[in-house]
């Protein structure tokens, strides 16, 4: 199936994944440091078991991102 | 309308000579009132580019000194600073750079207890703040008293910012929900931070309060602007107002503001 990850078309083996998979498959080091949108709706992140991802969806990994004034 | 000096003129000639600015832009630069959070990385390029611009009335927030480790991307500072408060530190270079404006101090950390009656005074708020809890109290008292803000982050080789409009934009808790928890979470005093990143990213921010303020162009409400400067790869990631966000959505669960546990000022090395 062919997904868009933040804005880019992937070509993703199967019918469908899971957000845990995934952000598995992404290599994603640190899940809680990412805020994951599914077609424009930002999902709980207890929810990534069992929250589904099929052809067509547009997914983005959103990166929690401080940096500033602290030394 | 405001008499412009001869001085004025040429010092705000670059302005007026924009045809979406004008006289009329730099009177309502002059007019406005901005609040930046955080005299660090994002909040020195912010300051120094304000000031230049002339905006009437800016406050800075921080309750930290100058340290030697600062002067590798806060801008604002000098050597001879070291020690020294950085709201002090960040005033002065202002003021040399623009005597006609106002330089507010705040010497403090912002807590749920004082950010409300700080920020009213403001027409916008600009986050260069790097830790999470007060990045979340800012957007929280910010659409609390419907101020619009600019939230900025800075990681490694990584920017991010969006704008946000309370009541017409989504907010930063519609897209991050509550901060990670504080063990996950690197700043740059522990995964670094590569110095022009910071002017990278507290320039956009800059110009985001003066497209604000003079109503020039579109605002980055509804869009995180993110940035890798190791590929120089800009990306836009539309973002939605939230129905089930805590804070701006159909039935907020947060009415008030709180403290979130980590220590936001104790985190020095």
């Amino acid at each position: 199936m062919q997904i868009s990850m933040n804005g880019e078309k992937r070509q993703v083996a199967g019918d469908s994944l899971t957000i845990a998979v995934l952000l598995e498959m992404e290599k994603v080091e640190s899940p809680e440091m990412v805020s994951v949108q599914v077609n424009g709706d930002v999902i709980d992140r207890t929810l990534y078991q069992e929250t589904d991802i099929g052809d067509g969806d547009e997914v983005d990994f959103l990166y929690f991102m401080g940096g500033g004034s602290r030394r | 309308m405001r008499d412009f000096s001869e001085a004025q003129l040429e010092r705000y000639s670059r302005h007026i000579l924009l045809q979406d600015v004008g006289v009329e832009g730099q009177a309502k630069l002059m007019e406005a009132r901005v609040l930046i959070v955080g005299a660090g990385g994002l909040g020195a390029p912010i300051g120094l580019y304000l000031a230049a611009a002339g905006i009437g009335k800016i406050g800075i927030v921080d309750g930290d000194t100058v340290d030697l480790s600062n002067l590798q991307r806060q801008v604002i500072h000098f050597e001879k600073d070291i020690d020294t408060p950085k709201v002090a530190s960040a005033r002065e270079k202002m003021l040399a750079i623009n005597p006609e404006i106002e330089v507010v101090t705040y010497q403090k950390c912002l807590r749920a207890d004082n950010i409300r009656e700080i920020i009213r005074d403001y027409d916008f708020v600009v986050d260069g703040t790097d830790n999470f809890p007060t990045k979340f109290l800012v957007n929280d008292a910010c659409v609390m008293e419907g101020i619009p803000f600019s939230h900025g982050g800075i990681l490694r080789f990584d920017g991010q910012t969006m704008t946000v409009v309370p009541g017409k934009s989504p907010c930063y808790r519609c897209t991050f929900r509550q901060p990670p928890p504080p063990d996950a979470v690197p700043t740059c005093s522990q995964a670094g931070v590569l110095g022009a990143i910071a002017g990278m990213l507290g320039t956009i921010q800059a110009a985001e309060v003066l497209k604000f303020v003079t109503g020039v162009g579109d605002l980055l409400t509804g869009t995180l602007l993110t940035f890798d400067a190791k590929t120089m790869d800009f990306k836009k990631i539309k973002l939605h107002k939230q129905k089930n966000c805590p804070v701006c959505g159909e039935a907020p669960t947060i009415t008030e503001l709180y403290d979130e546990e980590q220590a936001v000022c104790n985190l020095h090395n």
